[in-house]
């Protein structure tokens, strides 16, 4: 599995990464690295196999605990706004998003 | 093809639609933070830590948005999975705090089901793909700010369930009904408060044409339909538009698109995300949901009669046609209001034509729930005794009803006080009827050449004569007696 | 009386608690060495609040309403979101940065009330959002080993394990995803421990990799790992699902049970060729104390070891990719001044906020994810990952605990390996299986290798058993003492 300068163009833009021409060269021949050592993971046979969703589901059933409906948090949005890059009027400013 | 199936078509193309709804959950909290959930707060103050995606936050699961996905399986009709997984939708969005969405993909909690409705007289189902259950993203607001928006995170992580449809929709009134059938189910049991000005029932129609027996066509996306007037009108443009693409030679190409309602038009948005590649994983914060049968069977039993159900017994037992079950079990508060009358009064027939009739109709015009009917269902009982004991006809009890609605009062004293009790005297409407058969000679040959509708040039003065007060049935009786005789 | 810092945790708070010295002195005496230090090993100071901290204690110990280490300090590594220090997870993305809530292992270990009543004297430098295993990624500094400075003090927890073997702290939090507790502590010869996955709370601890990262004690011995992780662990039922009901337990009640009969599996596959002779001779001497000490060595394989690497380089990277998509410059964290729209502004911040080995994983991860290469990477990696699990089921039916090296060489040179980032993949190889098995494991002093420095023995339990591991590695800590052997460096 060898990838592509497209690739790297492709993947750092779903991940949002703007890279440096050298950089995104440098990713690419590092990434192909790491994935020629992970071919021979591919060939292993694991029919039948289930992932495993929680690692103690090894040894016994994992189920997503529920919490009863209850609004208990209170308003702190100046302790969650503290480290915020912007804000007016107690909203997130970003730059203009268009539909 | 059908009869029905023909008809449908536009300009000789069949239109395939597919609906996919966001129906905001009715819980206190969020679906995995303690965050409240209520509807116009000032922004950010109802977003905590979680929803904020501060750094080391983790989702914790709301039963009661859970339970509610079990209440809406159970509805349609649909399997509740044993166990469904919850995976993350992965796209970069201001009202997208972690950057992506928890979602499910591959094992949704609730599989299959069907909704069923009328479209005019004809019964149509609509077959559900499945139900899953999702946390809805922030807003974004636009209109107080120069070149920027304000990300407003108050609603991030509101627990929504998506509904989604096989393509078995096939015209505008057909979405339009589905979509108030499955409005009506939502709020009927409670999940959901269905307000969508509020934005708490969104639905998203997936639309394409084809001629009839080829390959699907390419569908586009209308998305965050909020009204059922916007609904019809945003489909139409968009077949139409379609079909005139196609005729002149071009392809349909895949994309979301907005309703805009004041041009009425659609017109494609730009993309959010490439191409959808969400690189969906199941989330490893969360386990696998377990739902036992023993919670959906307790679930099964503490649910509200459903519509579907209370329709059936409104045919069985008060022997009403399917159709008016139907209607009358448009919302939890008309079935009951229909029921308490028919009860009291033993009139069931009469009752449901009263309903959807005279009270809808002054219902929609004040655009009132029935909730807020100013005649109760045991004045409207009432006044049905009334017509079924022959006190007042039919035409005398609209009058009574008028009165009731606007100005209020009590039956049997309006109809005192109008005077418009039928005359049942028999002699008296002998005497009338001798007199108007004397006057109309005319008529009376007429009818006994063969012409039955002759009659109804007869009846007429004999209403007018008894000051309306004379029992349409009973003249008819009489009349004919003596045409006869 | 001995210098407060050659004393352990057990020791500090025995002192604390009969009153001969007070929190604060304590906090005074560890501040002052902390910030006096030049290995790298600190991020931020706030002695405002760690004095604060030490008069909450005192007033406890005073009280009697204090806990069991009670004015005690030590230092959280900067993954811990803390309010009253700023939390910069060793990156550039959250310069700054103050969490408005504390990490349960903080409130646990700290003292709040319920809490153990530890002093916390800052917070510790690691690799970037845990990603490393040389603190050579943080985005800040690299930190120094103590043993030899010109040397790597190992990872992601290189500040953690190099300020307790200077003995800034006898104390300080980990996590270990990788192995990012159990190499660091072997590279600086102090002992660690992660436990079983979801013993101890992932809420407050800046996510990596979801399904692996847990949080974990490190000290100079078992004991003070066995005292701080019986603090540290608990359900968490509130506020992470991913916490296990399994009920608070105290690790420190059996450590001296004897470990005669004890069987240790030695899996074929750590004692290969890869693995140094002077880390090799350690661990052989290491276990040949543990048969004197009564313990049976029973051959065992681990077949699947290596595949453990690509599992992990896949399954890790696929989870930090979407964790640290947060990080997109919108609610906190940084955002470039140098943005013309909304596509920039994300790109921008992301590439000045985060470095490059975390956008390398970014970018795998990312891949492994997307269209059309799930099934053939992630799936499969998650699939394998079930078979290794399994084959320590295997394992654990003829022996009790599994024992090792914990990395194939001791400490390198510092820039040695920043140029090759899948070499140093390749010497995670024996702490991945038992992190993608969620098992505990330990590192423990074992001896010294290659250019003096320290090697630590690995100790692998079945899940639940870490008093059984902390039993066994006191065990040795009391036939041996390299756990109490001082870096040059260190006054």
């Amino acid at each position: 599995m060898s990838l592509t300068a497209l690739d790297i163009d492709r993947i750092a833009n779903l991940a949002r990464l703007e890279l440096q021409p050298e950089e995104g060269q440098r990713m690419l021949d590092q990434i192909n690295g790491f994935f020629t050592m992970v071919e021979a993971m591919r060939a292993v046979d694991t029919t039948g196999v289930e992932p495993l969703p929680h690692p103690i589901a090894t040894i016994q059933e994992v189920a997503l605990r529920l919490r009863d409906d209850l609004a208990s948090e209170p308003n702190q949005r100046e302790a969650n706004q503290q480290s915020a890059p912007a804000v007016e009027r107690g909203l997130f400013l970003v730059p203009k998003v268009i539909e | 093809m059908s009869k029905t199936q023909k008809s449908l078509l536009v300009q000789g193309y069949e239109v395939v639609i597919g609906f996919e709804t966001h129906a905001q959950l009715s819980t206190q909290s969020k679906i995995f933070s303690r965050a409240p959930t209520a509807f116009g707060a000032e922004p950010n103050t109802q977003a905590c830590a979680v929803d904020l995606a501060l750094p080391g936050t983790l989702p914790v699961m709301n039963k009661g948005a859970v339970e509610r996905a079990i209440e809406l399986g159970l509805a349609v009709g649909a399997h509740i999975a044993e166990a469904s997984i919850f995976a993350r939708k992965n796209y970069f969005y201001p009202d997208l705090p972690k950057g992506y969405q928890i979602s499910q993909f591959e094992i949704p909690v609730v599989q299959g089901g069907e909704v069923s409705f009328f479209v005019g007289d004809e019964k149509k189902t609509v077959r559900l793909v499945r139900a899953h259950l999702e946390e809805d993203a922030g807003k974004s607001l636009h209109e107080d700010f120069i070149g920027q928006s304000g990300i407003d995170l108050n609603r991030a992580g509101t627990p929504l369930l998506e509904i989604v449809t096989e393509p078995d929709i096939r015209s505008s009134d057909e979405a339009v009904a589905y979509a108030k059938e499955l409005h009506k189910i939502v709020t009927w049991i409670g999940i959901c408060d269905g307000n969508m000005q509020e934005g708490s029932f969104r639905c998203d129609a997936n639309v394409s044409v084809r001629k009839p027996g080829a390959e699907l066509g390419i569908r586009r996306e209308i998305k965050n339909l909020n009204s059922f007037k916007f609904m019809q009108q945003a489909i139409d443009y968009e077949v139409r538009w379609q079909i005139e693409q196609i005729e002149d030679g071009h392809t349909i190409q895949q994309a979301t698109v907005l309703f805009d309602p004041d041009t009425g038009e659609t017109r494609a948005m730009r993309t959010k995300e490439d191409a959808a590649d969400y690189r969906y994983f199941p989330d490893p914060d969360l386990p696998p949901l377990v739902i036992g049968r023993d919670w959906v069977a307790r679930v099964q039993s503490e649910m509200t009669e459903l519509p579907r159900v209370m329709a059936a017994r409104f045919v069985t037992d008060y022997g009403l046609p399917e159709y008016d079950a139907t209607t009358l079990t448009q919302s939890k508060a008309m079935a009951a209001y229909f029921e308490a009358a028919a009860k009291a009064c033993g009139q069931a027939k009469l009752v449901s034509n009263w309903v959807m009739g005279e009270v809808s109709r002054r219902l929609n015009a004040g655009e009132v729930g029935i909730e807020h009917a100013p005649v109760s269902a045991v004045q409207l009982a009432a006044m049905i005794g009334r017509i079924a004991d022959n006190t007042i006809s039919n035409s005398a009890a609209k009058q009574v009803f008028d009165a009731l609605w606007t100005e209020g009062g009590e039956v049997d004293a309006l109809i005192e006080a109008k005077g418009l009790k039928q005359m049942n005297d028999s002699g008296a409407l002998e005497a009338i009827i001798d007199e108007v058969l004397a006057a109309n000679p005319k008529n009376v040959e007429e009818f006994r050449a063969g012409n039955t509708k002759a009659l109804n040039g007869l009846v007429g003065p004999i209403m007018k004569a008894s000051k309306g007060k004379a029992n349409p049935a009973q003249v008819n009786e009489l009349l004919l007696k003596k045409l006869q005789g | 009386m001995t210098v407060l810092h050659h004393m352990t945790v057990a020791a500090l708070a025995a002192e604390l608690r009969a009153k001969k010295v007070s929190a604060t002195e304590v906090a005074q005496h560890f501040l002052a060495r902390s910030q006096a230090d030049t290995s790298g090993a600190f991020l931020s100071f706030n002695p405002g609040a760690t004095l604060a901290q030490a008069k909450v204690a005192d007033a406890q110990l005073a009280a009697g309403t204090a806990g069991p280490l009670a004015g005690v300090p030590m230092a959280h590594k900067d993954i811990f979101v803390t309010t009253d220090f700023p939390t910069t997870a060793g990156s550039k993305m959250l310069a700054g940065y103050r969490s408005p809530f504390d990490a349960t292992v903080v409130r646990k270990l700290g003292v709040q009330a319920g809490g153990a009543g530890m002093v916390n004297v800052g917070k510790l430098n690691c690799d970037e959002f845990a990603m490393g295993s040389a603190n050579e990624n943080s985005a800040y500094k690299s930190v120094t080993n103590p043993w030899d400075t010109s040397r790597v003090p190992g990872g992601s927890s290189g500040g953690s394990s190099a300020a307790v073997a200077a003995r800034l702290v006898p104390a300080a939090t980990g996590t270990d995803t990788g192995g990012s507790i159990r190499q660091p502590a072997s590279f600086c010869g102090i002992t660690g421990i992660k436990p079983t996955y979801g013993r101890a709370s992932r809420y407050g601890m800046i996510a990596y990799a979801s399904s692996l990262d847990q949080a974990g004690p490190m000290a100079r011995t078992a004991e003070d790992c066995a005292l701080m992780l019986s603090a540290m662990c608990g359900p968490d039922l509130d506020r992470d699902s991913t916490s296990l009901d399994v009920p608070e337990e105290n690790f420190a009640l059996n450590l001296n049970a004897p470990i005669d009969g004890l069987r240790i599996g030695i899996p074929q596959e750590f004692f290969g060729e890869g693995l140094a002779s002077g880390v090799r001779a350690a661990v052989d001497a290491a276990l040949k104390e543990y048969e004197k000490l009564g313990a049976h060595l029973v051959p065992i394989s681990l077949p699947r070891t290596e595949l453990s690497i690509p599992v992990y380089y896949i399954i890790a990277p696929a989870e930090a990719s979407s964790n640290l998509s947060r990080f997109d410059g919108v609610k906190f964290g940084h955002r470039t001044k140098d943005y013309t729209d909304l596509v920039s502004m994300y790109k921008r911040s992301r590439a000045e906020g985060f470095g490059e080995e975390v956008k390398r994983r970014i970018m795998t991860g990312a891949y492994v994810l997307s269209h059309g290469y799930y099934d053939a990477y992630y799936l499969q990696a998650q699939k394998i990952r079930r078979m290794i699990s399994d084959d320590f089921q295997q394992a654990f039916k003829v022996c009790d605990v599994i024992a090792g090296p914990v990395a194939p060489t001791v400490a390198w040179k510092l820039g040695e390996k920043t140029d090759d980032p899948v070499a140093n993949y390749l010497a995670d190889i024996f702490t991945l299986p038992a992190s993608l098995a969620g098992l505990p494991g330990m590192s423990v002093p074992a001896g010294f290798g290659e250019e003096g420095m320290p090697v630590g023995l690995q100790l692998i339990g079945n899940y639940f058993k870490e008093a059984q591991l902390l039993n066994a590695a006191h065990r040795l800590q009391q036939a041996t003492d390299f756990h109490l052997r001082q870096p040059g460096g260190a006054k």
